[in-house]
Order: C-alpha cells, then structure tokens, then sequence
C-alpha cells in the first residue's frame, strides 16, 4: 500500500527516546504512567507490548500518535522528530499511524452507517474525491477486512463483535498506514472470534507490509503476533527479546512470574507446574519505589536492589534485561523451594 | 447480598450431613430458561443437567449467550424478572423450585456464596468491607455485632489480605482490584456456604492476581471442603480448576466429563475447535485454525445442532435439522453430537 521501494524492513519506523508521560493527579502530585522508556519500532516487524494493567503499555502507544503529550524525551515516527508538532501537523502523521481499540462498540459511532465510519479518514486526509470514489474505496476497504461491501449501510448495532472489529480495522487501514497501535484488539472478542481476528491482522501485514505495536494483555496471542516482545512494568520496559527467548530463558524476574501465571490449556500440565506468585499488588505510580521498581514484590530482591535503578543491558543477542541478578535470580527462583 | 431482617433460624448445619459426603451439594435437572424480549422469546438455556460434590469444582464453560451464567442464576432463583424457569433444582437435598422465594432467598444467604466478574458489584461503596463481610455473619448465623466483626477480620485474614484488624475499617475504594475481588471472596465465604459460585470471578484482573485467586479458592475448597461451580470461558484456568468440566453452546451442554478425559479426547466439533484456535507457544507461526462465524443468538437458534452453521466437520446430514441427543463416549464423558471424535474433514 504505502510501503515505497526506498524503504527498507527493519529500518526504524517509530522511536521513543526516555519517554516521560506524567500525569496530574490533583494534590500537586504525578501519575508516572510512562517514566522513562525507550523503544524502537522497525519497519515491518510485529513488536507486541505486554503488561499488566497500570504498566503504562496502553499510554505508550497513545503517545507514538502523539494523543497523549510526552512530558520528557522524544517520538520519532519516520526519522521525523514530531515530539513538539502542532495539531495540525499531526493530522499528516495520524495518516500514517492508525490506531485500532480494543472496544470496537465504543470506538465506532452508533449513529453513524458503517460506511460512513470507515469513510471518516478517507475525508479527513483529502483522500478521494468524490462520493462515487468514497463508496468504492469503503467497499475495498469492507472487502479486505473480509466483510461484505454491503454492510456499508448498516449500524454497528446490526453486527457481531467480530464484524465490528473489522470495522475498526478497515477504519484503521482508510489512511494507508505504515503502522498501526493495536490495543488489545481482541480482549472483548470471544474465544472463537479472537483466531479470526488474529489471522487477519498477519495477513494485513503480509499483503500490506504493515507495522504493529501489538499491545495485550494476554501472553499467548502475544507470543503468536510478535517478532520482538517488550514487558512493560510500572512505567519501565524490564526486558526485550524475541518471543522464543522470553519464553525459554526470560532473564527479568517480572517476566518469569508473568509467564508462569499464564494457565495453559492441559490439565496435566496445570497440576505439574509450579506457579512463581507475587506477594501483592503492583506499587502506586505516584509514588514508584527507589531502587528497582519491582523489588518490593521481587521473590529475589537484595540489598543493592534498594540502592541501585537497573538499566537495560544486553543478556542475549538482542535480548535486554534491566536486572541487576538478571538470569541468575529468575534461575534461582526456578530452582529453588516451592 | 440482602437486606432482610435476620430470620429466627440457628447456627446449625453447615454443608451437607455427615454420611451422604457423595449427594450433590446442587443438583440441576432439564432447567429451562426463556425470557421474553422485544424481539420475542430467547431460548437461554435448554435442558441443562449437572450437579457438583463437596470439595469438587464444576467448570461451565462456554462464550457469550452460551447460557453459562443464565444456568446458575435461574437455578439459584436469581434470574431476571423476565424469565421463565422450568426443571428442578437441589441445594442440599432440598427442592429449590417448589419454594417460596423468602425461604429460598434464606437458604441462598445461607448456603450459597456467590463471586461476580467486576467485586464492584458485589460491594457498596459507602460501607467498610468489615461491615460487608460481618453483615452475612449476624444475619444467617445469629452473631452478635462484636462476633461478626471479629469473624470479618479472621475472614480477610483467611483470604490474605494483609493487616486485616486495620482493613476491616476500610472502604472498597481504598482496595485495589485484587484486593477487592479477594474481599468479596470472604463475603462469600462469611456463612461457610456448602456451596460458592464464581462467574467471570478472574476475568477482569491481571494475570499474577489472578494467579493468586485460583490458588485461594483451590485452598479454601481443600480446607472448607466447599463445592465451586466456576464459570468461564477461559480453557486455561478451567485446565488448573475443574475437576469436572461441562462446555455449553447455544443454551445446552454440548460435552461434559472428567476435565482430563474433555481436554484429551475432546469429542464434540466445537470444543475441539475451541482448543484448537488457542494460540500454542508450541507450534508458533502460522494461521491459527479459527472457527468461522460468531456464536448464535439466543432469539435466533438453528433447529438441529447449533454449532452446525460453523461447524468444520458436518459429518452427519441429521445435524443441520435435528438436536443430536447427549450421549456417553466413554465412562463419565458425554457429547451431544451425531460425529463424536470424528476427523475433521
């Protein structure tokens, strides 16, 4: 679609360097939603975005299309700094960046026919110009999301959950996007949607030489999505890899818990398995605890891990962990009592 | 969960009797739910049967308009006004059907825990969870408020809430969401009940806290000896909870059985269709084998099975007309289904 034959798969396509996104919470202090995150975004690549809530994953992809606006670092999209860009600028970036919500009922207008959604951006960036243009490339659009062109006339209402879905993806695609923020695209869909969902997203990408950041809270269809994985926790990245390498050898000890909290569908399994159970909740964003943030629900924190913030370093080729013990401490907790 | 005056009834019984540990704690029989719509009447649950032990967890799981939550609340007499319920229902040997609702409401209160998908539900905003929790306590078993308190602080104790004695002076926003599922889950325990419901009870937390439920209610099941029907339609926590597990689509229970004999030879097209559209960390890549179309509506069911207008295998020309009846596949495992384990074509 917009993919030229200058661009090159796996050049940077959005950046985020040191990203602040703070917000007021009344009484003069700060919800650190995102504090401090730096992620690269390469050109075709499905990178998924994993957390739990309060992790900062959902506020990290609003500020890639600049919907939220970053109190420190920087956005690139395209090599362009647009961390400063006016609205109006950021209408010719929200062309290129789409973004699709996990709630399609609440995304799409119940008033509004599907074609005239699905129409919306197609006027909004000048992309056609007339009606008789407009109703063929919505039909091109309902037909490659798989839907019937002739549901263009009816209303949300009328359709599945599934169907409606669709529709926020063929919304997505009107501007010819080089990258789309999925956010939980099939969290509210049922289980014998979300495959449906899921297949058509790879062949989006396929066909189209799309871009994801893939934000989910369900590792599973992370796993399946995603070239690359980041696991997002308190406002922090705390480690990178390929699915195969969080999976097999996660070096954080946040990302072994959470994978092992997964259930799986074998009973066998379930009763052999032993879960690694975090005491407690996640910490207030307000007030992130000194040190390493996940050492107060750590198995295996230790003294210097009051003292010293980690930073990301390289564990594996292409696998970064921000751990001061990281692999050693997530071998100790394997290896270790029950 | 009520606000009448406590009734005159004592401590007595908790759970079944000693001596019949193996009757049905609830006992379900061809339960019927219709309920009257603007759009005519929506058949949500056809003929369903199932009953679960004590110290046992039935898993009932299905997706939406699958008739999973509607079974429970109709046969617990928690059904919206609109519907109409038929079939028989026993809660401790007792007909459920047959009584007035202020008797049945008071051996619900009694014997019946219930945990809902969103705790906000179940607690009120403008009371502390020491007071939600100690309510159940002086209704159903006569405690006075000084009983009922100090039972509330062991209570959020039991489902580890850390410094309970200073929680329980607390408000359910000062909770988080993990905490407060955890409150509604000493709510539910507060009588001992014989019986606990949890529909959904997981599905809106994180991963690591749900983690932490399913090990509670595992422990408190073993240390209470409680019965749990789990209702979900997540395959991975039925895996770690159920000990049976009945899977309904469309209003029936289309497979039912050992959850080890359902996981390993799923007989029915749909559930094994279901397993098979799971992302598998073990065979990455690739298209997932998805079931086309969505799950029917209950205004609008097909006459045969209602699985057939997705179905991938087809296998019997009887299934588009006629409802396949539930047949044994093999010792304690059913399917309702005229292809059992067959290929798919």
């Amino acid at each position: 679609m917009s993919t030229g034959p200058s661009h090159a798969a796996g050049e940077p396509l959005a950046e985020l360097d040191d990203l602040r996104v703070w917000f007021p919470a009344g009484g003069g202090v700060q919800v650190r939603a995102v504090d401090g995150v730096s992620l690269t975004v390469r050109r075709g690549e499905t990178l998924g975005l994993v957390g739990e809530s309060g992790s900062g994953k959902s506020t990290t992809g609003l500020a890639l299309l600049r919907l939220v606006d970053p109190t420190s670092g920087h956005v690139r999209v395209g090599g362009r700094d647009v961390t400063r860009w006016s609205r109006r600028r950021l209408r010719g970036l929200r062309r290129r960046v789409a973004m699709v919500f996990q709630d399609p009922q609440a995304s799409l207008d119940p008033r509004r026919t599907i074609g005239a959604s699905v129409a919306e951006p197609l006027v909004v960036h000048r992309l056609v110009d007339s009606a008789q243009a407009r109703g063929r490339r919505v039909a091109e659009l309902l037909e490659l999301v798989g839907l019937r062109a002739d549901l263009a006339g009816r209303h949300p209402h009328e359709l599945s959950g599934g169907q409606r879905q669709r529709v926020g993806i063929a919304r997505a695609l009107a501007g010819e996007p080089d990258l789309i923020v999925l956010d939980e695209p099939i969290a509210s869909l049922d289980l014998s949607v979300q495959a449906q969902i899921m297949n058509l997203l790879r062949a989006l990408q396929r066909d189209l030489g799309l871009t994801y950041l893939f934000i989910a809270h369900d590792l599973a269809a992370v796993e399946h999505m995603s070239d690359r994985i980041a696991v997002m926790y308190l406002g922090r990245i705390v480690e990178t890899g390929t699915p195969a390498q969080l999976y097999r050898q996660p070096a954080h000890p946040y990302t072994a818990a959470l994978l092992s909290a997964v259930p799986v569908a074998d009973p066998k399994v379930e009763r052999r398995r032993r879960r690694i159970i975090l005491s407690g909740d996640v910490p207030s964003p307000v007030d992130p605890p000194g040190g390493c943030r996940f050492r107060t629900r750590c198995p295996q924190a230790r003294p210097d891990c009051v003292e010293v913030d980690p930073v990301l370093v390289e564990v594996a080729a292409g696998q970064r962990a921000a751990c001061l013990y990281a692999g050693e401490a997530v071998r100790a907790m394997r290896g270790g009592p029950a | 969960m009520s606000s009448t005056p406590p009734p005159a009834a004592g401590v007595a019984g908790t759970g079944p009797a000693a001596g019949d540990a193996d009757a049905p704690v609830l006992a379900i029989e061809d339960l019927t739910v219709t309920i009257g719509t603007r759009r005519g009447p929506a058949r949500a649950v056809a003929g369903v049967d199932w009953s679960v032990r004590a110290g046992q967890t039935l898993a009932l799981v299905g997706e939406s308009g699958s008739g999973k939550s509607m079974t429970v609340l109709a046969a617990t007499g928690l059904a919206p006004r609109a519907a109409r319920v038929t079939g028989r229902v026993r809660l401790l040997g007792e007909e459920l059907t047959a009584l007035p609702e202020p008797r049945r409401r008071q051996l619900r209160g009694r014997h019946v825990g219930f945990v809902f998908q969103d705790p906000m539900t179940s607690l009120n905003p403008v009371l502390t969870v020491g007071r939600q929790v100690s309510e159940a306590c002086e209704e159903h078993l006569g405690m006075t408020r000084r009983q009922a308190r100090d039972r509330a602080v062991e209570l959020l104790d039991l489902v580890g809430i850390p410094l309970p004695g200073r929680r329980v002076e607390e408000y359910p926003h000062q909770f988080s969401g993990g905490m407060r599922q955890r409150v509604v889950i000493a709510m539910a325990l507060a009588c001992e009940p014989a019986l606990l419901i949890a529909d959904e009870p997981t599905t809106a937390l994180d991963v690591t806290t749900q983690a932490q439920i399913v090990e509670l209610v595992a422990d408190l099941r073993r240390r209470l000896g409680t019965a749990v029907v789990w209702i979900t339609h997540d395959l991975g926590v039925v895996a770690g909870v159920a000990d049976t597990v009945a899977v309904m689509y469309g209003g029936r229970i289309v497979e039912r059985g050992d959850v080890d004999a359902v996981f390993d030879a799923p007989a029915h097209p749909y559930t094994r269709a279901l397993l098979a559209a799971r992302p598998d960390p073990q065979h990455a890549g690739g298209d997932l084998p998805a079931i086309a179309g969505a799950p029917p509506s209950p205004l609008d069911l097909p006459p045969g099975c209602a699985f057939w207008p997705r179905c991938p295998v087809r296998g019997d020309a009887r299934c588009e007309h006629e409802l396949p009846p539930l047949v044994p596949v093999a010792p304690g495992h059913e399917v309702r289904t005229f292809c059992p384990g067959g290929e798919d074509a």
